[in-house]
Order: structure tokens, then C-alpha cells, then sequence
């Protein structure tokens, strides 16, 4: 089978949302990238953000500081 | 980059598209207001598509045929303008959100709305519409029925002339949604007996985005969507009700424009059967080695003669959207997972929670972009024990 990694997932409400994440991530130089959302969770948007689990709460803070704005947060294996 | 996501946009347009474009961009007044010859210009590049498109889709009165922004504005226009609470229309499981959003809002206001199943005579993956339903949900109250000249999911292409017969006996008004066929497969809009015709420029007719159209046979008359500026009668408080400029409120996207009518000059030169062979050899050659992969689970119609060039499929119980990342990853191959905003038809053929993985060709692509797909999908196959 495909290797599977753990993976952060930041869901959002809007297409609007997903991509003022991917802004704010290259600005910031957090790493990760814009998927599909996968199948196991659901969202408003079908975009979400894939990104290194370790970092969650860093992530998180940062978000919050900058006011992005997001839905919700998973750890998956994908 | 290997795109096979036509069916969302045509990604490369011909350069004489782009040209035409280039050039409205670098100097284009505005169409129909005034007569100095830069305004005059614009009026010509707009009533030179017009004519063009009139030809193309088999209108023989140009003034039939308004622009829009899209497949989706022409349905809302058509769907908002025809139906009254009391109307009944029939519509199929297989219609895109643009044709179903706007017959839901109907339907809160009070128009009955019949939604044709699939045929169960079928396996459900075929998708196969039950036109016996069909002809048999005509009421006393049914206005219409609307209907997608081809599936955005399984490709699948509906049967327009027994519709066309079935509301013809019927009296009914015959509305086609033409999103994934025009410029894809030939069509004779008058011969078939529509009545009202949807398209997008921005996919089959290989035009930017932001174009599109709809054909309202004469002797229809819908209500303005929107009102505003129309060059002409400006004293009127009201819109001009003559067609097109009773559909077409406001400046007109002449840059978009023009590069429409670069693409239909394209594509009847090219020919819409040559590219129709082209697009079916490509997406007969994937259905034909991916039926070969265990696991894969194809949807639509077999016969590929009747299909326009879209597969969808699913590998086992994998997440389409899994699939379809893994295929950038690995591959740079743009596909489109997920729901394809046909709900309805997602629920009927069993894929709501898993969606589908859409491949999706063009007369841009290549046998040997096909078989770096099929090689792809045989890659996770193998992966995950089908193979």
C-alpha cells in the first residue's frame, strides 16, 4: 500500500479563506500546500491546507495573531 | 503539466483566441454606444460573433442569440424568466447545480419540480436517464422540461431528439443546458427543436472566460434578468424589449467577445467532427486499458459513441480526492475529484462520500498524455493490492 504520513489539515468555509491561508503561509514561509479536502471530513470549501503536524499549535497561533481564518483542524493520515 | 480537466475550463486556448484578445485589449471602445468609428468597431466585433456563434449552433436569426457570462447567468435567465408557482417543469438527476439551484429557488416559490431518475433497467454506474419516466411525469400543469445535452460527471449524452419529440407532442418548451457540448459535439439548435439554449464560451468553444450565451426561439419572449443601460431608447424608463438587447443590460465583455469569435472561426475550420473523433479516440483509448486495472470502478455509458470526452471513475474505496492529489504529486496530471457540483447525480450512482476522480480530454491532448494516465492509475492499483 501507498505509505500513508501524518498530516495536519486546516479546513475552511470559503475558497476566500483557503487561499488567504496559502498567502499567509508563503509570506510566512510555513510549509504545506493547498489539497482536495479529503474524503474522511467535510467542509464548506473543498480546498484545504496539508502541513507538518509538529507545527499545529505554532500554526495555530500564528493564524490567530494574523486573523486568518479557518474552520477546522485534523490530524489525518494521507 | 498533462491537463485533462476540460470539462472545468478549455486550459489552453488557440493563438488566434489569445491574438484576438490582445488586440481588443490593446484598443476596443464600447459597443453600441455611439458613432464615432472606435465605437463602431466594438458594435462590429460583437455582431460579427453573434453571427458567427448564429451559424455555428444552427440559428438562423441572429438576434436570437444573446451573450451572458455564462452557462450559468443563461439558465438563471431562462429558469427565473419562465417559470411561475403553479408551473410544473421536469428536470433529469443528472443536471449540474446551475440548472438545479435556480429550478430549487422555483420551487420555493411554488413551481413543481420532477426530477427524472436513473433507469434501474442499468447498472446504476452507467448513469443511464429513464426516459420512459420522462415521457410518462407530463401533467396538465408541465411547462417544460430541461434537460443537459451531455453529463459533466459520466459524460453521458442525453438523448436530445426523443426529448425533443416528447415535448413537441406535449406542447412543452424544450430548454438544453449545452456546457459540455458546445464546440465538442455538432449542433443544429432549430433542427433539434430547442427552444432555449445555455453555453459557457470558456470550454468546448475554446473562448475566454466570462463568455456565453442563450438562444431564445422567437416567438418566446423571458423578462430582462437585469435592466440598465442598453444604448439604445435611453428616455424609456423601461429596458428595450427586443432580443438580444432585452437579455444583454450593460457593457458587454467585447474583449471576451472577441476572442469567441476567434474560436468559433477556429473551430469550423478545424470542424467540430474532427475534433468531436479526436476527443472520443482519446478518452475510448484510457476507458479501454483502465477497464483492463481490478478496482477500478468506471462510470457512464460504455459505448464511448455516446459519451463526449469525460471518464470518471474511482480506484476501490479510495477518497477521490486522495486520487486526484496523488496525481499531481506524482505526475502533474490536473483532474478534478470530488462532487462536480452534480450532487444528485453523485447520490444516484453511489459516489457521495467517495466522489469521483473526472478525467476529462480535448482536442489538445495526446495518446501518449493517455497512457501516462492509464499508467498512473495501474501505479496505485498495484499499490494498493488490485493489481
Amino acid at each position: 500500500m501507498r505509505q500513508r504520513r501524518k498530516t495536519l489539515v486546516v479546513t475552511f468555509n470559503t475558497t476566500q479563506e483557503a487561499l488567504g491561508m496559502e498567502k499567509f503561509c508563503i509570506k510566512n514561509q510555513i510549509p504545506g500546500r493547498l489539497i482536495p479536502v479529503p474524503g474522511e471530513i467535510t467542509a464548506g470549501c473543498g480546498l484545504a491546507w496539508k502541513t507538518i503536524p509538529e507545527e499545529e499549535r505554532e500554526i495555530e497561533e500564528r493564524m490567530e495573531a494574523q486573523g486568518i481564518k479557518w474552520a477546522s483542524m485534523y490530524i489525518l493520515e494521507l | 503539466m498533462i491537463y485533462l480537466d476540460n470539462a472545468a475550463t478549455t486550459w489552453r486556448k488557440p493563438s488566434v483566441v489569445i491574438e484576438a484578445v490582445t488586440k481588443a485589449l490593446s484598443g476596443m471602445g464600447n459597443p453600441g454606444r455611439g458613432a464615432h468609428d472606435v465605437t463602431l468597431q466594438a458594435s462590429r466585433v460583437i455582431y460579427e460573433t453573434r453571427e458567427k456563434l448564429a451559424g455555428f449552433l444552427g440559428i438562423s436569426n441572429s438576434d436570437r442569440l444573446a451573450f451572458t457570462a455564462n452557462a450559468t447567468e443563461s439558465l438563471n435567465i431562462a429558469i427565473n424568466g419562465l417559470f411561475r408557482p403553479g408551473d410544473h417543469v421536469i428536470t433529469t438527476v443528472c443536471e449540474h447545480n446551475s440548472v438545479l439551484r435556480p429550478l430549487y429557488r422555483k420551487e420555493e416559490e411554488g413551481t413543481e419540480v420532477t426530477i427524472v431518475p436513473l433507469d434501474p433497467s442499468y447498472p446504476r454506474e452507467q448513469g443511464m436517464i429513464d426516459y420512459d419516466f420522462l415521457e410518462k411525469s407530463c401533467k396538465q400543469n408541465t411547462k417544460a422540461v430541461v434537460v443537459t445535452h451531455a453529463s459533466n460527471i459520466t459524460g453521458n449524452i442525453t438523448d436530445l431528439e426523443r426529448v425533443s419529440r416528447f415535448a413537441k407532442k406535449n406542447g412543452l418548451l424544450f430548454l438544453v443546458d449545452a456546457s459540455q457540448t458546445a464546440g465538442s459535439l455538432p449542433l443544429d439548435i432549430e433542427k433539434t427543436g430547442i427552444d432555449i439554449l445555455c453555453f459557457t464560451g470558456h470550454k468546448g468553444l475554446l473562448g475566454p472566460q466570462g463568455t456565453g450565451g442563450i438562444y431564445v426561439r422567437d416567438g418566446i419572449r423571458l423578462p430582462s434578468f437585469k435592466v440598465g443601460g442598453s444604448g439604445i431608447h435611453s428616455y424609456d424608463r423601461n429596458h428595450p424589449l427586443e432580443m438580444p438587447s432585452t437579455l444583454e443590460a450593460g457593457t458587454l465583455n467585447g474583449h471576451g467577445i472577441a476572442g469567441l469569435g476567434a474560436a468559433v472561426e477556429y473551430l469550423q475550420r478545424e470542424s467540430v467532427e474532427k475534433i468531436r473523433e479526436k476527443e472520443k479516440m482519446l478518452s475510448s483509448c484510457f476507458t479501454e486499458e483502465i477497464s483492463k486495472i481490478p478496482g477500478i470502478i468506471l462510470y457512464g455509458n460504455p459505448d464511448p459513441s455516446q459519451r463526449v470526452g469525460i471518464v470518471s471513475l474511482n480506484i476501490g474505496n479510495l477518497d477521490s480526492g486522495m486520487v486526484s492529489d496523488w496525481l499531481w504529486e506524482d505526475y502533474e496530471i490536473a483532474v478534478r475529484p470530488g462532487a462536480h457540483c452534480a450532487p444528485l447525480l453523485h447520490k444516484a450512482l453511489g459516489t457521495k462520500r467517495q466522489g469521483a476522480v473526472r478525467f476529462s480530454f480535448s482536442y489538445d491532448n495526446t495518446l501518449e498524455e493517455v497512457e501516462t494516465a492509464v499508467q498512473a492509475l495501474k501505479t496505485y492499483a498495484r499499490e494498493e493490492g488490485l493489481l
